[in-house]
Order: structure tokens, then sequence, then C-alpha cells
């Protein structure tokens, strides 16, 4: 069995939920309509261009094509990683440490995965290469998102609870570990209840494609539980290392809390 | 009988004991600032808000990034690890700040209990929730954390701010008791002219970013 294809006047009709929705974004005055439209034409224009250069991918698999595609896809991952942030740290420091953690972690359990688990010849086989990094790249980036986003709101939030404590002489690390400990789990929530609900709540996305495509169910499962422990590795080491590299950089070498080294987003 | 009362020690500066010096120590619109307080010598600074008080205390405890040098005896805030500086020159805020829900858990080293009961605290306010404590009774027990750490130092932000008079009392006698015992040098921060009399040994106003001495009248 093949996959339905899907005509443009299909793609329209569901099309259409996200201008009814906007519509009553807008009837209700709630003021994300604009965020909704843009991000819906971003997701389609981006899906449609990725489609093709995938072809061009699959004709022409040799590494140095599938490391370039890799390096744009962990800087973008990197740059969304920022652009969440309410507060964000300054300098080279705001797009670095995501983006650092990124690679350390999604490319590390990829290429794990691909030559320990999966197999591929040549291990790189952009068929397998891309997608699995994705998953993992786009779960990995809400983990970071969250858990940076969770740890500087803290300290910005708790600056006398942690001041206090360290004039009483402790050093950054105890004094920032509460928020440092809130800031991981917090990352880590998405995926324990996405990995939780998988089967009963929610078919996951992958799964649901390949069933779609007319993998048979059994096979499609296996990939599934494969791809959700690489996202729950990828998630949680990315995230441990970003929020650690944060934490540090909120201060400096005299053990001193450095909110200015963080700044409001949109200033 | 408390420790100190049994020794009759007056307040007598010697080179020997811990004395706070601040050497041109700048921090935004405070300083360059030089300041030298004794051993068991308390120091008074008054000034209108926002003249820098707490910038400048905050500066001493390398809080801030700050210009200048201060010194404690012979070692060098800039040479010490910052924790190891801080509790030896141990800042109280006016505002105190916990963490934990309960009392004793922020007690590392446990607490002495003539000094529970010089501040007119009970032994069980250790196991005390801190969220049911009045503000001025977190104050107190703040006060408490620090001084368990044994500080040779205090620079001490309006310590009495939030409370009633039998309480400021308490703790004035607290604090003079611990100067005179260790011999400790206080800075301290404070709004009323009549606890500066009670308590200061030399006072000083801060103006436009400037310390500048007071004569007793």
């Amino acid at each position: 069995m093949n996959a339905v294809a899907l005509s443009p006047f299909d793609l329209a009709i569901a099309a259409l939920l996200i201008v009814a929705l906007a519509g009553l974004s807008l009837r209700l005055q709630l003021g994300v309509e604009r965020q909704l439209l843009a991000s819906a034409a971003r997701s389609t224009i981006q899906l449609l261009l990725i489609g093709l250069v995938l072809k061009v991918l699959f004709d022409n698999a040799r590494l140095p094509w599938v490391v370039l595609m890799a390096g744009v896809m962990i800087a973008v991952a990197g740059r969304e990683v920022m652009v969440r942030q309410k507060r964000r740290l300054i300098g080279w420091w705001g797009f670095g440490v995501g983006t650092l953690s990124m690679f350390v972690s999604s490319f590390t359990v990829t290429v794990m995965a691909l030559a320990l688990v999966i197999g591929t010849t040549p291990w790189y086989a952009p068929q397998y290469a891309i997608p699995l990094l994705g998953m993992i790249l786009g779960n990995t980036m809400n983990g970071i998102s969250l858990g940076l986003d969770r740890l500087t709101q803290d300290a910005a939030q708790k600056r006398q609870i942690i001041e206090t404590r360290l004039a009483l002489g402790e050093s950054w690390q105890g004094a920032i570990s509460d928020s440092r400990h809130e800031a991981i789990r917090v990352g880590l929530i998405p995926i324990i209840n996405a990995m939780s609900a998988a089967g009963i709540v929610s078919l996951p996305g992958m799964m649901t494609g390949q069933i779609l495509a007319g993998t048979p169910p059994v096979e499609a499962v296996k990939y599934q539980i494969l791809v959700m422990f690489l996202i729950a590795g990828g998630t949680g080491f990315g995230t441990v290392v970003a929020v650690s590299l944060a934490a540090r950089r909120l201060f400096d070498e005299r053990h001193r809390l450095r909110l200015d080294r963080l700044r409001l987003a949109g200033k | 009988m408390l420790p100190w009362r049994s020794s009759a020690a007056r307040f007598e500066p010697t080179g020997t004991l811990p004395s706070l010096r601040l050497d041109q120590l700048r921090t935004r619109h405070v300083g360059p600032i030089d300041l030298c307080v004794v051993a068991g010598e308390c120091v008074c600074i008054q000034g209108a808000s926002g003249s820098g008080k707490t910038l400048l205390l905050r500066a001493v405890a390398d809080l801030d990034p700050h210009h200048g040098e201060a010194w404690l005896d012979g070692e060098a805030c800039s040479k010490l690890p910052a924790p190891q500086w801080r509790r030896s020159v141990a800042l109280v805020v006016a505002e105190s700040q916990w963490w934990s829900e309960r009392v004793g858990d922020h007690f590392e080293r446990g607490v002495d209990g003539a000094w529970m009961e010089l501040l007119g605290l009970p032994g069980a306010a250790l196991e005390w929730q801190v969220g049911r404590c009045s503000t001025g009774e977190r104050q107190r027990l703040a006060l408490l954390r620090t001084l368990m750490q044994g500080p040779a130092a205090l620079l001490l932000d309006e310590p009495t701010g939030n409370l009633d008079k039998d309480s400021t009392q308490r703790v004035e006698a607290l604090l003079d008791g611990y100067r005179r015992q260790r011999q400790a040098a206080v800075l301290w921060v404070s709004h009323d002219p009549s606890q500066i009399e009670r308590v200061a040994q030399r006072r000083f106003a801060l103006h436009q970013g400037r310390l500048e001495e007071d004569g007793f009248e």
C-alpha cells in the first residue's frame, strides 16, 4: 500500500483551520493572529523548500553535503532557542550556549544511533541522518529553550535570594542550585510527558507518518521507540549542558550575580 | 550569663585584630572612598536615599563589580576567594531573604541559644515555617544566621529597619556584645539619628558619593 497523494486543494482545506483560528484571535483580541499566520506561512515555505533540498541531497549522498545540511539545521535551531528567550545572555553567549549544547547532545546522539543502532551504509546516509537529526534537534531545542528561559527568569526574580546566599559565603554553584535544578526539570517535562502518553493519548508523529505511508505498524512502533529514546537522551543531556553553561555565565569569577549579562528581549 | 559579659573587653584597637579598610573604593556614582574601621569599632553611615549607602556596602561585600580595594587586616579582598571574603566581611540587608520552608534549614551550624534568647526568640523558632514568621522575626533570624558564621567584619544595612522599639534595643545589644567580644569591625548604615548616637563611635554622611565625617553635637 502506498500513501494517498495529497493535492494542493487538500492542503488548502486544512489551511482553512489556520485562517479560522486567526479570525477567532482577531475577534477575541488575543493578538496572536499575525504570529499565527506568519508562522503557518513560514512553515509551508520551509517545508516545501526542505522537500526540494532533501531530494537533491538524497541524489548526492556525500558526507560534506550532509555535514553542511546538519550545520545549517543546528545554526537555525540555535537562533530559534535564542529568540524564544525572554531574557537573553548578551553577546555571542545568547546564541552560543544553546547552539553548543545542541551540537554536543544532538550530534552525539544522532551519530551514535546511525553508527551503532541502525547501522546504515554509509553511516551518514541522508535518508536516515537528516530526519533523525531533525527530530532530535526539534525536541532538544524545545527542552533547551524551556530550561534556559526558566533559569534566566528565575535568576532575575530571585536575585535577592541568590545574593543573600552569596553574601552568606555560598559559592555561585550553591547559590544558583535551586534554580538550576528547577530549570533542568522544566526542560525535561515535555519529553517525559510525551513518553508517558505515547501510544495511549497520542500517536507520535513519526510513527503516524510511517503508518500512513504503508509501513507495518510493528515496524513503525520499533522506530518510534528508538526515536523516543534518542530524543529523550538528546533533550536531557542538551538541557543539562545548556542550563549549566548559562548558570556559569550568570556569575563572574568573583562569584557575583551578573544580571547585566542578560537583556530583555526586544530591547 | 552571656559569654562576652564575663570578659570586660573594652574597645582597644590593636594592629593584630582584623580592621576593615577601604582603599579608593568606587562603585557607580559612589566613591572613591577611603575609610578604616578598626577592630571593635562601630562606624555609622547615614545619607539620603539614593545616596549609595547600599551600593557602598555591596561593593565592600564584593557583590558588585567595583574599583579600588577593600582590606580585612592584611588581606586584600581581590586576593581571597569571594565566598571566603564574604564569610569574613558579612553583609546583612534590610529585607531578609529565605529559600527553604523551615527556618532551621538556613542555619548550617545551628544557632546559639543565648543569642536567640537575647533577641527574644524562643528556641523552637528553628522549627518555624518561614512563611509564618513576621517580618521582624525574619529580620532578627537573618541577623543570627549571619552572626553564626562568626564574621570578623559586619556590614549592616538598616538592620533594625522593620523592628519595633523593643526588638531594636535587643538587636543593638546583641550587636554591641558581638562587636566587643569578637572585636569585630562594624559598618552600620542607619537613618535613625538616635540609633547612631547610641551605637556609633564615629559617624559619616554619604553625600554626592563622598563620605563626610560628622562630629557628635
